[in-house]
């Protein structure tokens, strides 16, 4: 039972590491942008599973989490000298505060309201930076191109870069399996069937809604910096971009929200899908109409995502696909 | 005999309804308390403010020598509270065994997973889940259902255990095994309130009966002298034959 389980670990693992080998073989510089989106696609799908496949709550605003590390973690690097892997993980951990403190206030709302809380939140810090002198305002920050020169230049901070975010999605992914298989998670997932069950049996569903919350709000701060930091720029309406919070519930429906594997699958094949309509000329304008019709379709017809589909469908997977 | 739970002068509004009125009682370890009366008459609510689930406007509820009015619901749970639902909660999405490992985990003795795991198949033996336990919860029928709800609030360990109509929409043989089952949990030293409409059943189960009437305690004793009781008669009962027959069966 045991080894089964750890199984769907490593079934998943090396998806991430199949997805991601590609650039570091060939050594393609196209390649690795390509890849290095979906591996960020990776951690924010798998990080938003946390608390919408594993705890229940639609967040519409999740991306407020990668913008705010973004910001804090530029701003660490621009103003404060700090190094790129400390401003970072400072960028990660004030994601996971604003989201400490948001917590306990806005998870008390349940379904649409708690929606749309977060929608707001979202566009409450968007609204705060662009009036914030230190991030800039509205024309926001440009990292001074001397800092990829501690990084042996702009080439090879680039390359750094890749294998971070690639580090980092094998973390989530790992961070998935390890929350899936505790006993916190199993609270959670009784919150996602009935809270008011789960508070009956016990669970301290205030704190382990925070928590969940939290977790879900780290990576992306930390992914945030890497990758303003591979822009080399930010503004407000680059780092809160609602249109993304709704790719990631896209992403992670499609592949199957409460499952390891699925945000994996999701970010592959929402990713190979946006690449095919961004280059086709029939779609390039509309690509995200497609992802809501698309929304639509899995709500509808498959609201276990793919990875539920296939455990259903064929049932010796149940044991592989975590 | 030692107090298990205390109830003093429990009130409850909604609006302007008055859902309990003054309802006082001591349930001492290790008996079984029917809890009867119409439709309506507060007995699930009753729970509700014992559970934790809702605050009394007035009145206090003590719980093994604590003062717990106005606890919430899962500190009582690891004080030792379980509970079932009238209607049933099962956690659809989830195995039988982690629906009744989600109650071990959490109840009073805060197991890990692996030891709720062996707690979970032992209540699932007990409750003659044990077939289903790989089965997602939201596949089991109501009879099956019902007796997850009591797994689940077993494998917490608990000292009280609030039933709450576990034999309604059950089948005459269902109702038998269920039985079966409160006496076996009546056995282990658990105290139970039960709500129960199945006036046989809870006749023969109880040790003491209170009865409920629009948020009013309008009676308080044996099963037999509840029978006997003119205000129960007119009030649930209906005749006092039917209230002799029903004694007559035991």
């Amino acid at each position: 039972m045991k080894q089964l389980k750890s199984i769907g670990l490593w079934v998943s693992l090396l998806a991430v590491v199949a997805l991601g080998i590609g650039p570091i073989a060939n050594r393609s510089a196209s390649l690795r942008e390509t890849t290095y989106i979906i591996m960020q696609v990776i951690v924010l799908a798998a990080s938003l599973n946390i608390l919408l496949g594993f705890t229940g709550y639609v967040s519409f605003g999740h991306i407020v989490f990668f913008g705010l590390g973004g910001y804090v973690g530029l701003y660490l690097i621009n103003a404060q000298n700090w190094p790129l892997w400390s401003a970072a993980l400072a960028g990660g951990l004030t994601s996971g505060l604003l989201a400490f403190l948001l917590g306990k206030a806005i998870l008390r709302l349940r379904g649409a309201y708690f929606a749309l809380a977060t929608i707001g939140i979202n566009e409450a810090v968007r609204a705060f930076t662009n009036n914030f002198d230190p991030f800039g305002g509205p024309i926001g920050m440009t990292l001074n191109f001397r800092v990829y020169n501690s990084y042996g230049g702009a080439a090879n901070a680039l390359w750094l870069v890749y294998y971070a975010v690639f580090a980092i999605a094998l973390l989530a992914v790992v961070l998935n399996f390890m929350v899936k298989n505790s006993k916190f998670g199993l609270g959670l997932m009784a919150i996602r069937e009935d809270e008011g069950a789960a508070e009956v049996m016990g669970v301290i569903t205030p704190n382990a809604k925070t928590w969940a919350f939290v977790l879900s709000a780290i990576l992306p701060g930390i992914v945030g910096t890497l990758f303003f930091f591979k822009n080399g720029h930010i503004e407000p309406g680059d780092a809160f971009r609602l249109d993304y919070s709704i790719e990631m519930l896209v992403i992670v429906m499609l592949g199957g929200q409460g499952s390891v594997l699925g945000p994996i699958l999701g970010a592959a094949g929402y990713e190979g899908l946006r690449n095919f309509l961004l280059t086709s000329p029939l779609f390039k304008n509309i690509q995200l109409s497609v992802a809501g019709a698309l929304l639509l379709v899995i709500v509808l017809f498959i609201p276990a995502g793919a990875v539920g589909w296939l455990r259903r469908r064929v049932p010796i997977l149940r044991k592989v696909l975590a | 005999m030692t107090v298990l739970l205390s109830v003093q002068g429990l009130t409850k509004q909604f609006g302007g309804l008055q859902a309990l009125t003054q309802v006082t009682f001591d349930l001492p370890q290790g008996q079984i308390l029917g809890l009867i009366g119409p439709n309506g008459a507060g007995k699930t609510t009753l729970f509700n403010v014992i559970n934790g689930v809702y605050h009394p406007e007035v009145g206090r509820i003590i719980f093994r020598d604590k003062d717990v009015t106005g606890t919430k619901s899962y500190d009582l749970a690891h004080m030792g509270m379980a509970r079932t639902h009238q209607i049933v909660r099962p956690l659809n999405e989830l195995t039988v065994r982690e629906n009744v490992m989600v109650g071990a985990c959490f109840g009073r003795e805060n197991h890990n997973l692996s030891k709720a795991a062996g707690i979970a198949d032992e209540v699932l033996e007990f409750v003659g889940l044990d077939s289903r336990a790989d089965q997602l919860a939201g596949s089991l029928n109501v009879a099956q259902k019902k007796r997850l709800e009591m797994a689940r609030a077993l494998a917490a360990h608990p000292y009280l255990l609030l039933l709450d109509e576990v034999l309604a929409g059950l089948n005459p043989s269902e109702i038998d095994g269920m039985i079966q089952i409160v006496r076996k949990i009546r056995e282990q030293g658990i105290t139970i309130i039960m709500i129960e409409h199945l006036m046989k059943a809870v006749m023969n189960i109880s040790d003491r009966i209170i009865v409920l009437d629009y948020g009013e305690q309008i009676a308080d004793g044996t099963p037999r002298e509840i029978a006997n009781n003119p205000r129960v008669i007119e009030a649930y009962l209906g005749n006092s034959s039917l209230a002799d027959q029903l004694l007559e069966e035991e």
